[in-house]
């Protein structure tokens, strides 16, 4: 019961982590109708950045810039790069942000070397907050899910409740109408980039001192971001929560239980073959929950745009 | 109405009509590019060149393959490694299948490679051809993912993290020939990369191929007159896989061993650059696309550390600037030739190029000697550049590199009006002959 609670918190670290990313790119996705590949690798220079400023003036300074920086970069990027492909199409616009990811790693590993750089969590925050039956849990994981609530909290407000999120939610489906009204839409597009890649900073930023900055980060998040946001449903924002905390979960609670595949088909009256190594699907036999806990979000992407091609809550066809 | 326009779109001259994603149908470049295969390896004769060329040749095919998804069927994959990878993976089982590979002469194995690619492209392709755009890419991503990530877990197909390797020569003798060097298997790779491109080629004039370019410009008018999309983009996706299986037993036989990064996303990657560096438009481009490439993998490699860094700029400088790629870029100057003006362009491009490339070549001395000032070990502070050495902690260099790069950025950005303008006399009829 205690090791459910301990993973009921790591899944929801995992899933609020990635919720950061989803939020953003599937804000981006409903107001262009592109996918972001290079959402991840804002999000890693998010990290090298609060690395590199909290060098010289600390944890805290280098998490409130770095997202700031790396938010006026997104925005650089929509303004002097995306709005040009535009006219091309969508799939050139495509092509567009997973040529910048690849240029985004390459940049890094020019400016920072290959190897993982020495970011550590502050101080403060360098201590147990509570034990649950012998298992610690370090306060920098709670930090990390009071900032992520909180910004989930204040994303919904600025969106649904003030003027500025009403525009935002007009300029995402009736960009026209919006623009006849008066309001500067390709403003609103930049804006809304600006804050979608700065929320990928943000995550950047206090993922990078647990998870490590280096420059495989982006790679090893990106595809998952991915998934989240087509398991959510496309342009979904709830639909990026569920589906975040939903692999976040899946994915903790697979690593920590060791559910052999064996058991499994031993329990649905399959008994395991006599002469195991020669047999030719001894592999399939000898697979563990742990083993394929990371490709567990790509089958449920792939059964999901099977049988229901909007995601869990999305309302449209992607 | 002008030249211009009577070329490309008159009716009563089928002959010089502008075919969609064809140079020419006649049979002149195929026998221009049997007789260069042919001859290449007798110029180059060293071992690493044709090391290059095979690899080239294998590249080209599977860019082909891919570019019937991506420019003719404007479906945009990425996870084309796997079914190239499936190919190979089969074929090397086939190749330690001892008593069958006994009695198959070698040539006749990437026909497995294809048949395995397709099969699987036919069970992906079921349920992922359903619709075009966003959500076959997705698909496409999670598929390559996912048997990416098995082919770690299952040990008996795919040999785990050190993969398979098996013995080529093992086969049946062709005629005598048991391809123990290399210079065989250049001639059998050269003769499936003539065959297959012919094939692709073929494959893009039949009715199917066509359809296949309807769909990718609008699935619902292609709908209204009676093609099923879905089945239209099921066959693109089916042949599609069945060259890129051949590439991979192109693959398996040149190199004799197959891992995991054969059918990783980074290899899908790669590909998607290829083929949109050499122009997605034309039916040449993805072969532009891969001779440059794998020039630029290999040539570049052994000069700098920074060749992918390198890669990456030109990647998307061709997405933001020339969504043509290569090929687009080439086609750009034949109204110019037919008009007979193509010679009025010469010296403006001399003029404008010449400072480009020094712009150029200075910009990625000033990117070398960053890197190597903030990444050299200490006290190494010598680096070699443009067959000079020199110390890069020193100020001179610096200035020397910095001022280059700015005057020849000054004359090309004072000479680009020049081109311009010449580019509109040489593309516009009515100015008259001279």
């Amino acid at each position: 019961m205690e090791l459910v609670l301990v993973n009921l918190i790591d899944g929801l670290v995992t899933g609020l982590l990635l919720f950061m990313l989803s939020a953003g790119l599937t804000l981006i996705f409903s107001m262009m109708g592109v996918l972001n590949f290079a959402h991840a690798s804002f999000y890693m220079l998010g990290a090298y950045f609060a690395y590199q400023i909290s060098l010289y003036m600390g944890f805290w300074v280098g998490l409130l810039v770095a997202p700031i920086i790396v938010g006026i970069a997104g925005a650089g990027v929509e303004r002097y790069g995306l709005r040009r492909v535009h006219q091309y199409g969508h799939v050139p616009e495509l092509i567009f942000t997973f040529g910048l990811a690849l240029l985004i790693e390459e940049l890094v590993q020019f400016i920072w070397g290959k190897n993982q750089m020495p970011f550590d969590i502050p101080e403060v925050l360098n201590f147990t907050a509570f034990a649950i039956a012998g298992n610690s849990i370090p306060a920098y994981k709670i930090f990390m899910i009071f900032i992520s609530v909180a910004i989930f909290i204040g994303l919904l407000f600025v969106l649904t409740k003030t003027r500025v999120g009403m525009i935002i939610q007009a300029a995402l489906s009736y960009p026209r109408t919006v623009e006849a009204l008066g309001h500067n839409v390709p403003l609103i597009f930049m804006g809304v980039f600006g804050v979608g890649t700065a929320l990928a900073g943000v995550a950047g930023a206090i993922a990078g001192p647990v998870l490590g900055t280096f420059p495989g980060m982006a790679f090893v998040l990106g595809s998952i971001v991915f998934v989240t946001i087509v398991i959510g449903g496309l342009g979904s924002l709830w639909g990026a929560l569920v589906a975040s905390l939903l692999i976040g979960w899946i994915t903790t609670f697979a690593k920590s239980y060791n559910i052999r595949m064996e058991d499994i088909l031993n329990g649905i009256g399959i008994s395991t073959p006599e002469y195991l190594d020669d047999n030719i699907f001894r592999d399939l036999w000898t697979i563990t929950s742990p083993q394929i806990a990371d490709i567990l979000p790509y089958i449920l992407m792939v059964l999901i745009l099977i049988f229901r091609p909007y995601g869990l809550l999305g309302k449209r066809d992607a | 109405m002008n030249e211009q326009d009577q070329i490309t779109t008159d009716p009563t001259k089928p002959a010089q009509r502008m075919r969609a994603g064809s140079m020419t149908i006649s049979a002149t470049p195929w026998i221009v590019a049997a007789l260069v295969l042919i001859v290449l390896p007798m110029i180059f004769t060293n071992n690493s060149a044709i090391t290059i060329m095979n690899q080239m040749a294998i590249t080209i095919v599977f860019a082909l393959a891919y570019n019937m998804l991506l420019g003719q069927g404007g479906m945009l994959s990425f996870g084309h490694a796997v079914y190239s990878g499936i190919g190979g993976f089969a074929c090397m089982h086939i190749m330690n299948a001892t008593e069958f590979f006994a009695v198959l002469p070698l040539p006749l194995l990437p026909i497995f490679g294809g048949l395995f690619g397709m099969g699987l492209a036919m069970i992906v392709g079921s349920f992922s051809t359903r619709s075009a755009g966003t959500v076959f890419a997705m698909i496409s991503l999670g598929v390559g993912e996912l048997i990416a990530a098995s082919s770690i877990i299952i040990v008996a197909f795919f040999g785990g993290e050190e993969g398979i390797s098996g013995d080529r020569t093992y086969s049946l003798p062709f005629f005598g020939i048991e391809f123990l060097k290399q210079i065989e298997v250049y001639y059998l790779i050269s003769a499936w990369l003539m065959i297959s491109t012919l094939l692709m080629y073929l494959f893009s004039r039949t009715p199917i191929g066509r359809m296949a370019n309807a769909v990718r410009d609008n699935p619902e008018r292609a709908e209204f007159l009676g093609y099923s999309a879905r089945w239209v983009r099921f066959y693109s996706f089916i042949f599609s896989g069945f060259f890129a299986g051949i590439a991979g037993a192109l693959f398996a036989i040149n190199y004799e061993i197959l891992t995991e990064e054969n059918l990783n996303t980074t290899s899908s990657g790669v590909i998607l650059l290829v083929t949109f560096l050499g122009g997605v438009g034309f039916f040449f481009g993805p072969i532009l696309g891969a001779i440059v490439f794998t020039l630029v993998q290999t040539v570049l490699s052994l000069q700098t550390d920074l060749w992918a860094f390198y890669a990456g700029v030109l990647f998307v400088s061709t997405v933001m600037f020339f969504p043509g790629g290569l090929a687009g870029l080439i086609m750009m100057h034949v109204p110019a030739f037919k008009f007979g003006k193509a010679r009025h362009l010469v010296l403006p491009y001399i003029r404008t190029l010449l400072p480009g490339l020094i712009t150029i070549l200075g910009l990625s001395a000033l990117v070398e000697m960053i890197f190597h000032f903030r990444h050299a070990a200490t006290g190494e502070d010598e680096m070699t550049l443009f067959w000079t050495t020199f110390d890069s902690h020193a100020v001179f260099p610096w200035i020397i590199a910095i001022v280059v790069t700015a005057a020849a950025f000054w004359i090309t950005r004072r000479n680009v009006p020049g081109l311009v303008e010449a580019w509109h006399k040489a593309n516009n009829f009515s100015g008259g002959r001279t």
